[in-house]
């Protein structure tokens, strides 16, 4: 075995077999869970994911949305334990595969187009959920 | 006390089971075989020499292959020993040591070559300042600034006090990591997981031993291991 399976095989049972498909430019819903002392508690971050990167363990997410009027940036790493689970709430078309043109968008061109052809190919997913 | 010798495989991270993300570093530990058991009686010290990983005979040399056929096995790449005492487990010539050795270690020190960074200046090498950027500073930005008087350091004196830093070769070197955390051991195919980065580049060869000396907090923490 190489080196570099060797590396991949010792973080395997760690990466996240249940993940959604999820492409840049859908809304998704991040349960992130919040240990405060002994409690625990969940908390949802929704936004559009705007950039994708890293292979394997390493892979992150990055997510924005809009908080009073403030842009808020989040990355998660998605293999993280410390994240419940992910939800794609809408999907849209996205012709490049970071987004951070939005960054400069205002108002109504900020929305991007809903996706709702050529996702035959996909299982479940023929329809554009609500 | 143990040591063995290994490979450093390369860095990833780590989940640990409430969430935190390490960066960890796996290493591939022996199986080293004990190629000499030195006694006080015949070489006036008590110690285990091992040797790892094979190499073709026509890259070792006589005296090492013979040196190894005595123990019983092929000639080996590295060889190196560590001190035993009393209290200790009895080691015989040929016998296997594999990472099971450091099951019950909840921190090790790890040996290893640094990478070569070359002739570096003070800067990179010993972190100084360096000097300002303006204010009249001229083709001296990342110099040391002054090293003292000959007279000083060493009282009186016609030279400056030994290792003064200064610049120079940086890295390649004998290197030790101590009290590095132990996050997993898979005895079945020889690897050790530690919190952390170990000297050396990925590939490397580098020694596993036990902890020569640790922090109160972590020596408790050793000491738990040690019993459960």
């Amino acid at each position: 075995m190489s080196i570099q399976q060797t590396l991949e095989a010792v973080v395997q049972d760690q990466i996240k077999t249940d993940l959604p498909r999820m492409d840049v430019g859908d809304t998704i819903n991040v349960h992130c869970r919040i240990v405060e002392g002994e409690k625990e508690r969940i908390q949802v971050f929704q936004g559009v994911l705007i950039s994708r990167k890293g292979r394997g363990i390493n892979e992150t997410i990055m997510v924005r949305r809009i908080v009073n009027d403030e842009g808020v940036e989040r990355v998660f790493p998605i293999n993280s334990p410390r994240i419940a689970k992910f939800e794609v709430v809408r999907r849209a078309d996205a012709r490049r595969s970071k987004l951070y043109f939005l960054r400069e968008r205002q108002g109504k061109s900020r929305r991007l187009r809903d996706r709702r052809r050529g996702m035959k190919h996909v299982e479940g997913e023929s329809t554009v959920q609500k | 006390m143990a040591m063995l010798f290994g490979r450093k495989l390369g860095m990833t991270r780590y989940f640990t089971e409430d969430g935190m993300n390490i960066p960890v570093t796996v290493l591939e530990v022996g199986p080293c075989v004990v190629t000499q058991v030195k006694t006080s009686e015949t070489d006036g010290y008590e110690a285990v020499q091992v040797g790892f990983d094979d190499v073709k005979p026509r890259r070792s040399t006589m005296p090492m292959i013979g040196h190894d056929a005595k123990a019983g096995t092929a000639p080996k790449r590295v060889h190196g020993e560590f001190r035993t005492g009393d209290g200790d487990d009895a080691y015989e010539a040929g016998q296997s040591l594999n990472v099971e050795v450091f099951a019950n270690h909840a921190f090790v020190d790890i040996t290893g070559t640094s990478k070569g960074k070359g002739f570096q200046g003070p800067m990179k090498r010993h972190n100084f300042r360096g000097q300002l950027a303006s204010h009249g500073v001229e083709r001296k930005h990342r110099s040391a600034g002054s090293i003292g008087g000959h007279a000083t350091n060493l009282g009186t004196g016609p030279k400056i006090k030994k290792g003064k830093r200064m610049a120079g070769q940086m890295g390649n070197k004998r290197h030790t990591t101590r009290s590095i955390e132990v996050v997993s051991i898979d005895a079945e195919k020889n690897l050790m997981i530690v919190k952390g980065a170990v000297p050396g580049p990925n590939r490397g060869i580098i020694q596993i031993q036990s902890p020569s000396r640790l922090y109160k907090p972590k020596a408790r923490k050793q000491a738990e291991k040690m019993k459960g």
